[in-house]
């Protein structure tokens, strides 16, 4: 009740102003991740990549974009109608909303009102993205099972049973930061981490399960049993085509874009850098910094998925269960005997 | 507006819940069940309770119903091959059903009362009293709740096992 | 068996070390190799040849679209002899003689040339033996790449596409075939 009467007319225009250009954002960022993706990749194996559309292929986005919307729009006489279209929707939408609790920045200065860089301060930030996470898998599922093709659906069940492997781990490993942090919060989390005193260098263990389990969540490679092109001929978007593919692909790098803000804001210190004040440029510093780390990190994901071939599931269900959780487990116990004794 | 939202999910929860019962494709069951789950979540947000319906959200409609969903999928359960079942079950079902509806309801009765007056602090959802209340005032039933799941959890292990030698 | 180059090595199945098997120094490695290539591209000069801007020189060797050669003067050199026509493996030159008429000498070079000249495009395996047949240094494979066609008569080259123009900017330059025949044709005999 009380949440409710907090909001008045400001507040929500404000939060409404906030939440469109961070929308806006989050698609710009997602559509030059795939030319950026695209751009890496031919990098990486000693080509140039699109260079065709615009200098240095800059607009190959836009290009992209109008092939997506003018291709035709295919769907299986077999498949389950409604879900069939609402499984792109519900991943894309899933996808969105994660940005929500993310700290930008510690405040703006618009018009002489201190603007907050958060959409949402919710006191359980974290779980509130893991949650949001876990729901990304069923877009997919969905998707896979209406399309009434089986290598759909086999890309569904790997997707989702992936999924629920990883999240664990996950879980595990955010738990041990929460437990030296003392707060779910991704604000004060952020808050905590001024100057040099990132979390990384208290939990190198669990960033690097948290990151594995990320790029799980995200379906990237070496995780993408989802997709499995050389398996699944494109796993649970085989039989999507058009604008409704183009939402599954977009939301994947959306995907990814919010996983480089969390572990960023998580265990690299947010909008902090040593040196760098997030209030300078009034205000503007933060966010800087913080869209710094997370192209460093999209660099990271790109990086990794053209250097590292694909598990086999049987491997990837090995590390999850017989690594990772165990790791994590142990990490978990670690931190906490570390709290005890230090007393952070 | 807290009513109005209330009344929404509400409706859309109870409106779910019964599609969920009343549909044909098992799949389409358990799709209806998931956005009961998110009307619930937000009855616990108009509560106060974020931290509950997140869990909620997690454990609920993250992990179990993706489980269900699963093995739905996997086995796949359609029309055709769907068992039909006779009128003796059905009504077997039924009585079974509302008889746990009436035992739900007489024991909701006898709490409505308690439930009333605890509503003073709005605080009393969040994670930090949460955790003050469960590992102080209820940290007996706490442990015995996670002794359980340990216990449930080395059995799942073993009946996984390949080789069971009893 | 002796290996081709030395970089290669032999299978152990011997069981991984701690290091090894958790697999991070592996992957590090892989991605400290990846990251030179990128850097590389990025910074450095890449492989690529922006194809239609720029366009590789075609190798010596390289055997395309034929030319029908005309002399200094641009006359035809080709005298119909058909030996060309009996070189080819694949029976893809076919060609009709006539006689020169007078009046024609800036035309023609030879008193004999042909009033038809044909080849299949889709018969001819560009071997270039045709040229290596040619007593007068008439017929020649150039750098031309053959366009394709939606129907197989338009691969049957007349002397529309292969008789090279007279003016000086439609003459079709052949010299770097012509001296690697000529080189092929010294190699051959053992006078030289």
């Amino acid at each position: 009740m009380s949440i409710l009467l907090l909001f008045s007319a400001g507040f929500i225009v404000e939060k409404i102003i906030l939440i469109s250009v961070l929308f806006a954002i989050t698609l710009g960022v997602a559509a030059y991740s795939t030319y950026g993706e695209r751009k890496f990749a031919a990098f990486f194996q000693d080509r140039l990549g699109p260079d065709r559309a615009g200098p240095w292929g800059i607009l190959q986005p836009l290009a992209d974009g109008v092939k997506m919307f003018t291709k035709e729009d295919f769907r299986p006489n077999e498949a389950e109608r409604w879900l069939y279209i609402l499984a792109p929707g519900a991943f894309m939408f899933v996808a969105c909303m994660t940005s929500a609790v993310i700290p930008w920045g510690t405040q703006l200065t618009v018009f002489g009102t201190p603007v907050d860089l958060q959409v949402a301060d919710l006191n359980i930030g974290i779980l509130y993205i893991l949650g949001l996470s876990s729901l990304g898998v069923y877009g997919i599922m969905i998707g896979g099972w209406s399309s009434n093709n089986k290598f759909s659906l086999y890309g569904a069940i790997r997707a989702s049973s992936q999924m629920i492997s990883y999240e664990l781990a996950m879980g595990l490993s955010v738990i041990a930061v929460v437990m030296m942090t003392g707060t779910l919060s991704l604000k004060e989390m952020a808050a905590q981490q001024a100057g040099f005193n990132w979390n990384v260098w208290y939990q190198p263990l669990g960033f690097l399960i948290f990151f594995i389990c990320s790029l799980a969540e995200c379906n990237r490679a070496p995780f993408d049993m989802a997709e499995c092109e050389t398996e699944l001929i494109g796993g649970y978007h085989t039989e999507y085509s058009s604008m409704k593919l183009g939402f599954f692909l977009f939301a994947e790098y959306i995907n990814m874009f919010i996983s480089s803000a969390v572990t960023a804001t998580v265990f690299f210190g947010g909008y902090n850098f040593p040196g760098l004040d997030p209030n300078w440029l009034g205000g503007f510093m933060g966010p800087i910094v913080l869209f710094a780390k997370v192209f460093f990190f999209i660099f990271v994901f790109m990086w990794i998925r053209w250097t590292i071939p694909r598990f086999r599931y049987d491997q990837l269900m090995h590390l999850g269960w017989k690594s990772l959780i165990p790791l994590a487990i142990f990490n978990m116990l670690l931190t906490g005997a570390g709290v005890l004794y230090f007393g952070k | 507006m807290t009513l109005a939202i209330f009344l929404t999910l509400a409706v859309i929860s109870v409106i779910t819940a019964l599609l969920m019962v009343f549909a044909k494709s098992p799949v389409h069951s358990v799709l209806y069940l998931i956005l009961t789950f998110f009307t619930i979540a937000g009855q616990y947000v108009l509560l106060n309770a974020q931290f509950l319906a997140v869990v909620h959200i997690i454990v609920y409609a993250g992990a179990i119903m993706v489980l269900f969903l699963f093995v739905l999928m996997l086995l796949n359960l359609n029309k055709d091959t769907e068992p039909q079942k006779s009128a003796g079950w059905r009504l077997a079902g039924a009585i079974a059903a509302g008889s746990l509806l009436v035992t739900m309801v007489g024991a909701m009765h006898g709490s409505i009362q308690i439930a009333g007056t605890e509503q003073s602090n709005p605080q009393v959802g969040l994670v930090e009293n949460l955790g003050k209340v469960l590992f102080t005032d209820f940290v007996v039933p706490f442990e015995i709740a996670g002794i359980l799941f340990l216990a449930a959890m080395v059995g799942a292990v073993l009946v996984g096992k390949k080789d069971l030698k009893v | 068996m002796q290996s081709l180059t030395n970089r290669s090595r032999n299978v152990v199945n011997k069981k991984m070390n701690f290091w090894e098997r958790i697999y991070l120094v592996a992957i590090f490695k892989g991605m400290w190799t990846t990251l030179k290539h990128f850097l590389r591209v990025m910074f450095g000069k890449s492989h690529t040849v922006r194809y239609p801007e720029v366009k590789r020189p075609f190798a010596p060797v390289w055997r395309g679209w034929h030319v029908l050669k005309r002399d200094e003067k641009g006359a035809e050199r080709c005298t119909a002899c058909g030996l060309c026509a009996v070189a080819c493996p694949a029976e893809a030159i076919t060609m009709t003689a006539a006689e020169r008429n007078k009046g024609e000498e800036h035309l023609y070079r030879e008193e004999k040339y042909a009033a038809v000249y044909e080849i299949n495009m889709l018969r001819c395996i560009f071997c270039g033996l045709c040229e290596e047949a040619c007593p007068k240094e008439a017929i020649f494979l150039t750098d031309r790449i053959v366009p394709s066609d939606y129907a197989r008569q338009g691969f049957v080259f007349g002397k529309d596409l292969l008789v090279e123009g007279v003016e000086p900017e439609k003459r079709i330059d052949v010299s770097v075939r012509q001296k690697h025949i000529q080189e092929k044709k010294w190699a051959a005999e053992p006078a030289h």
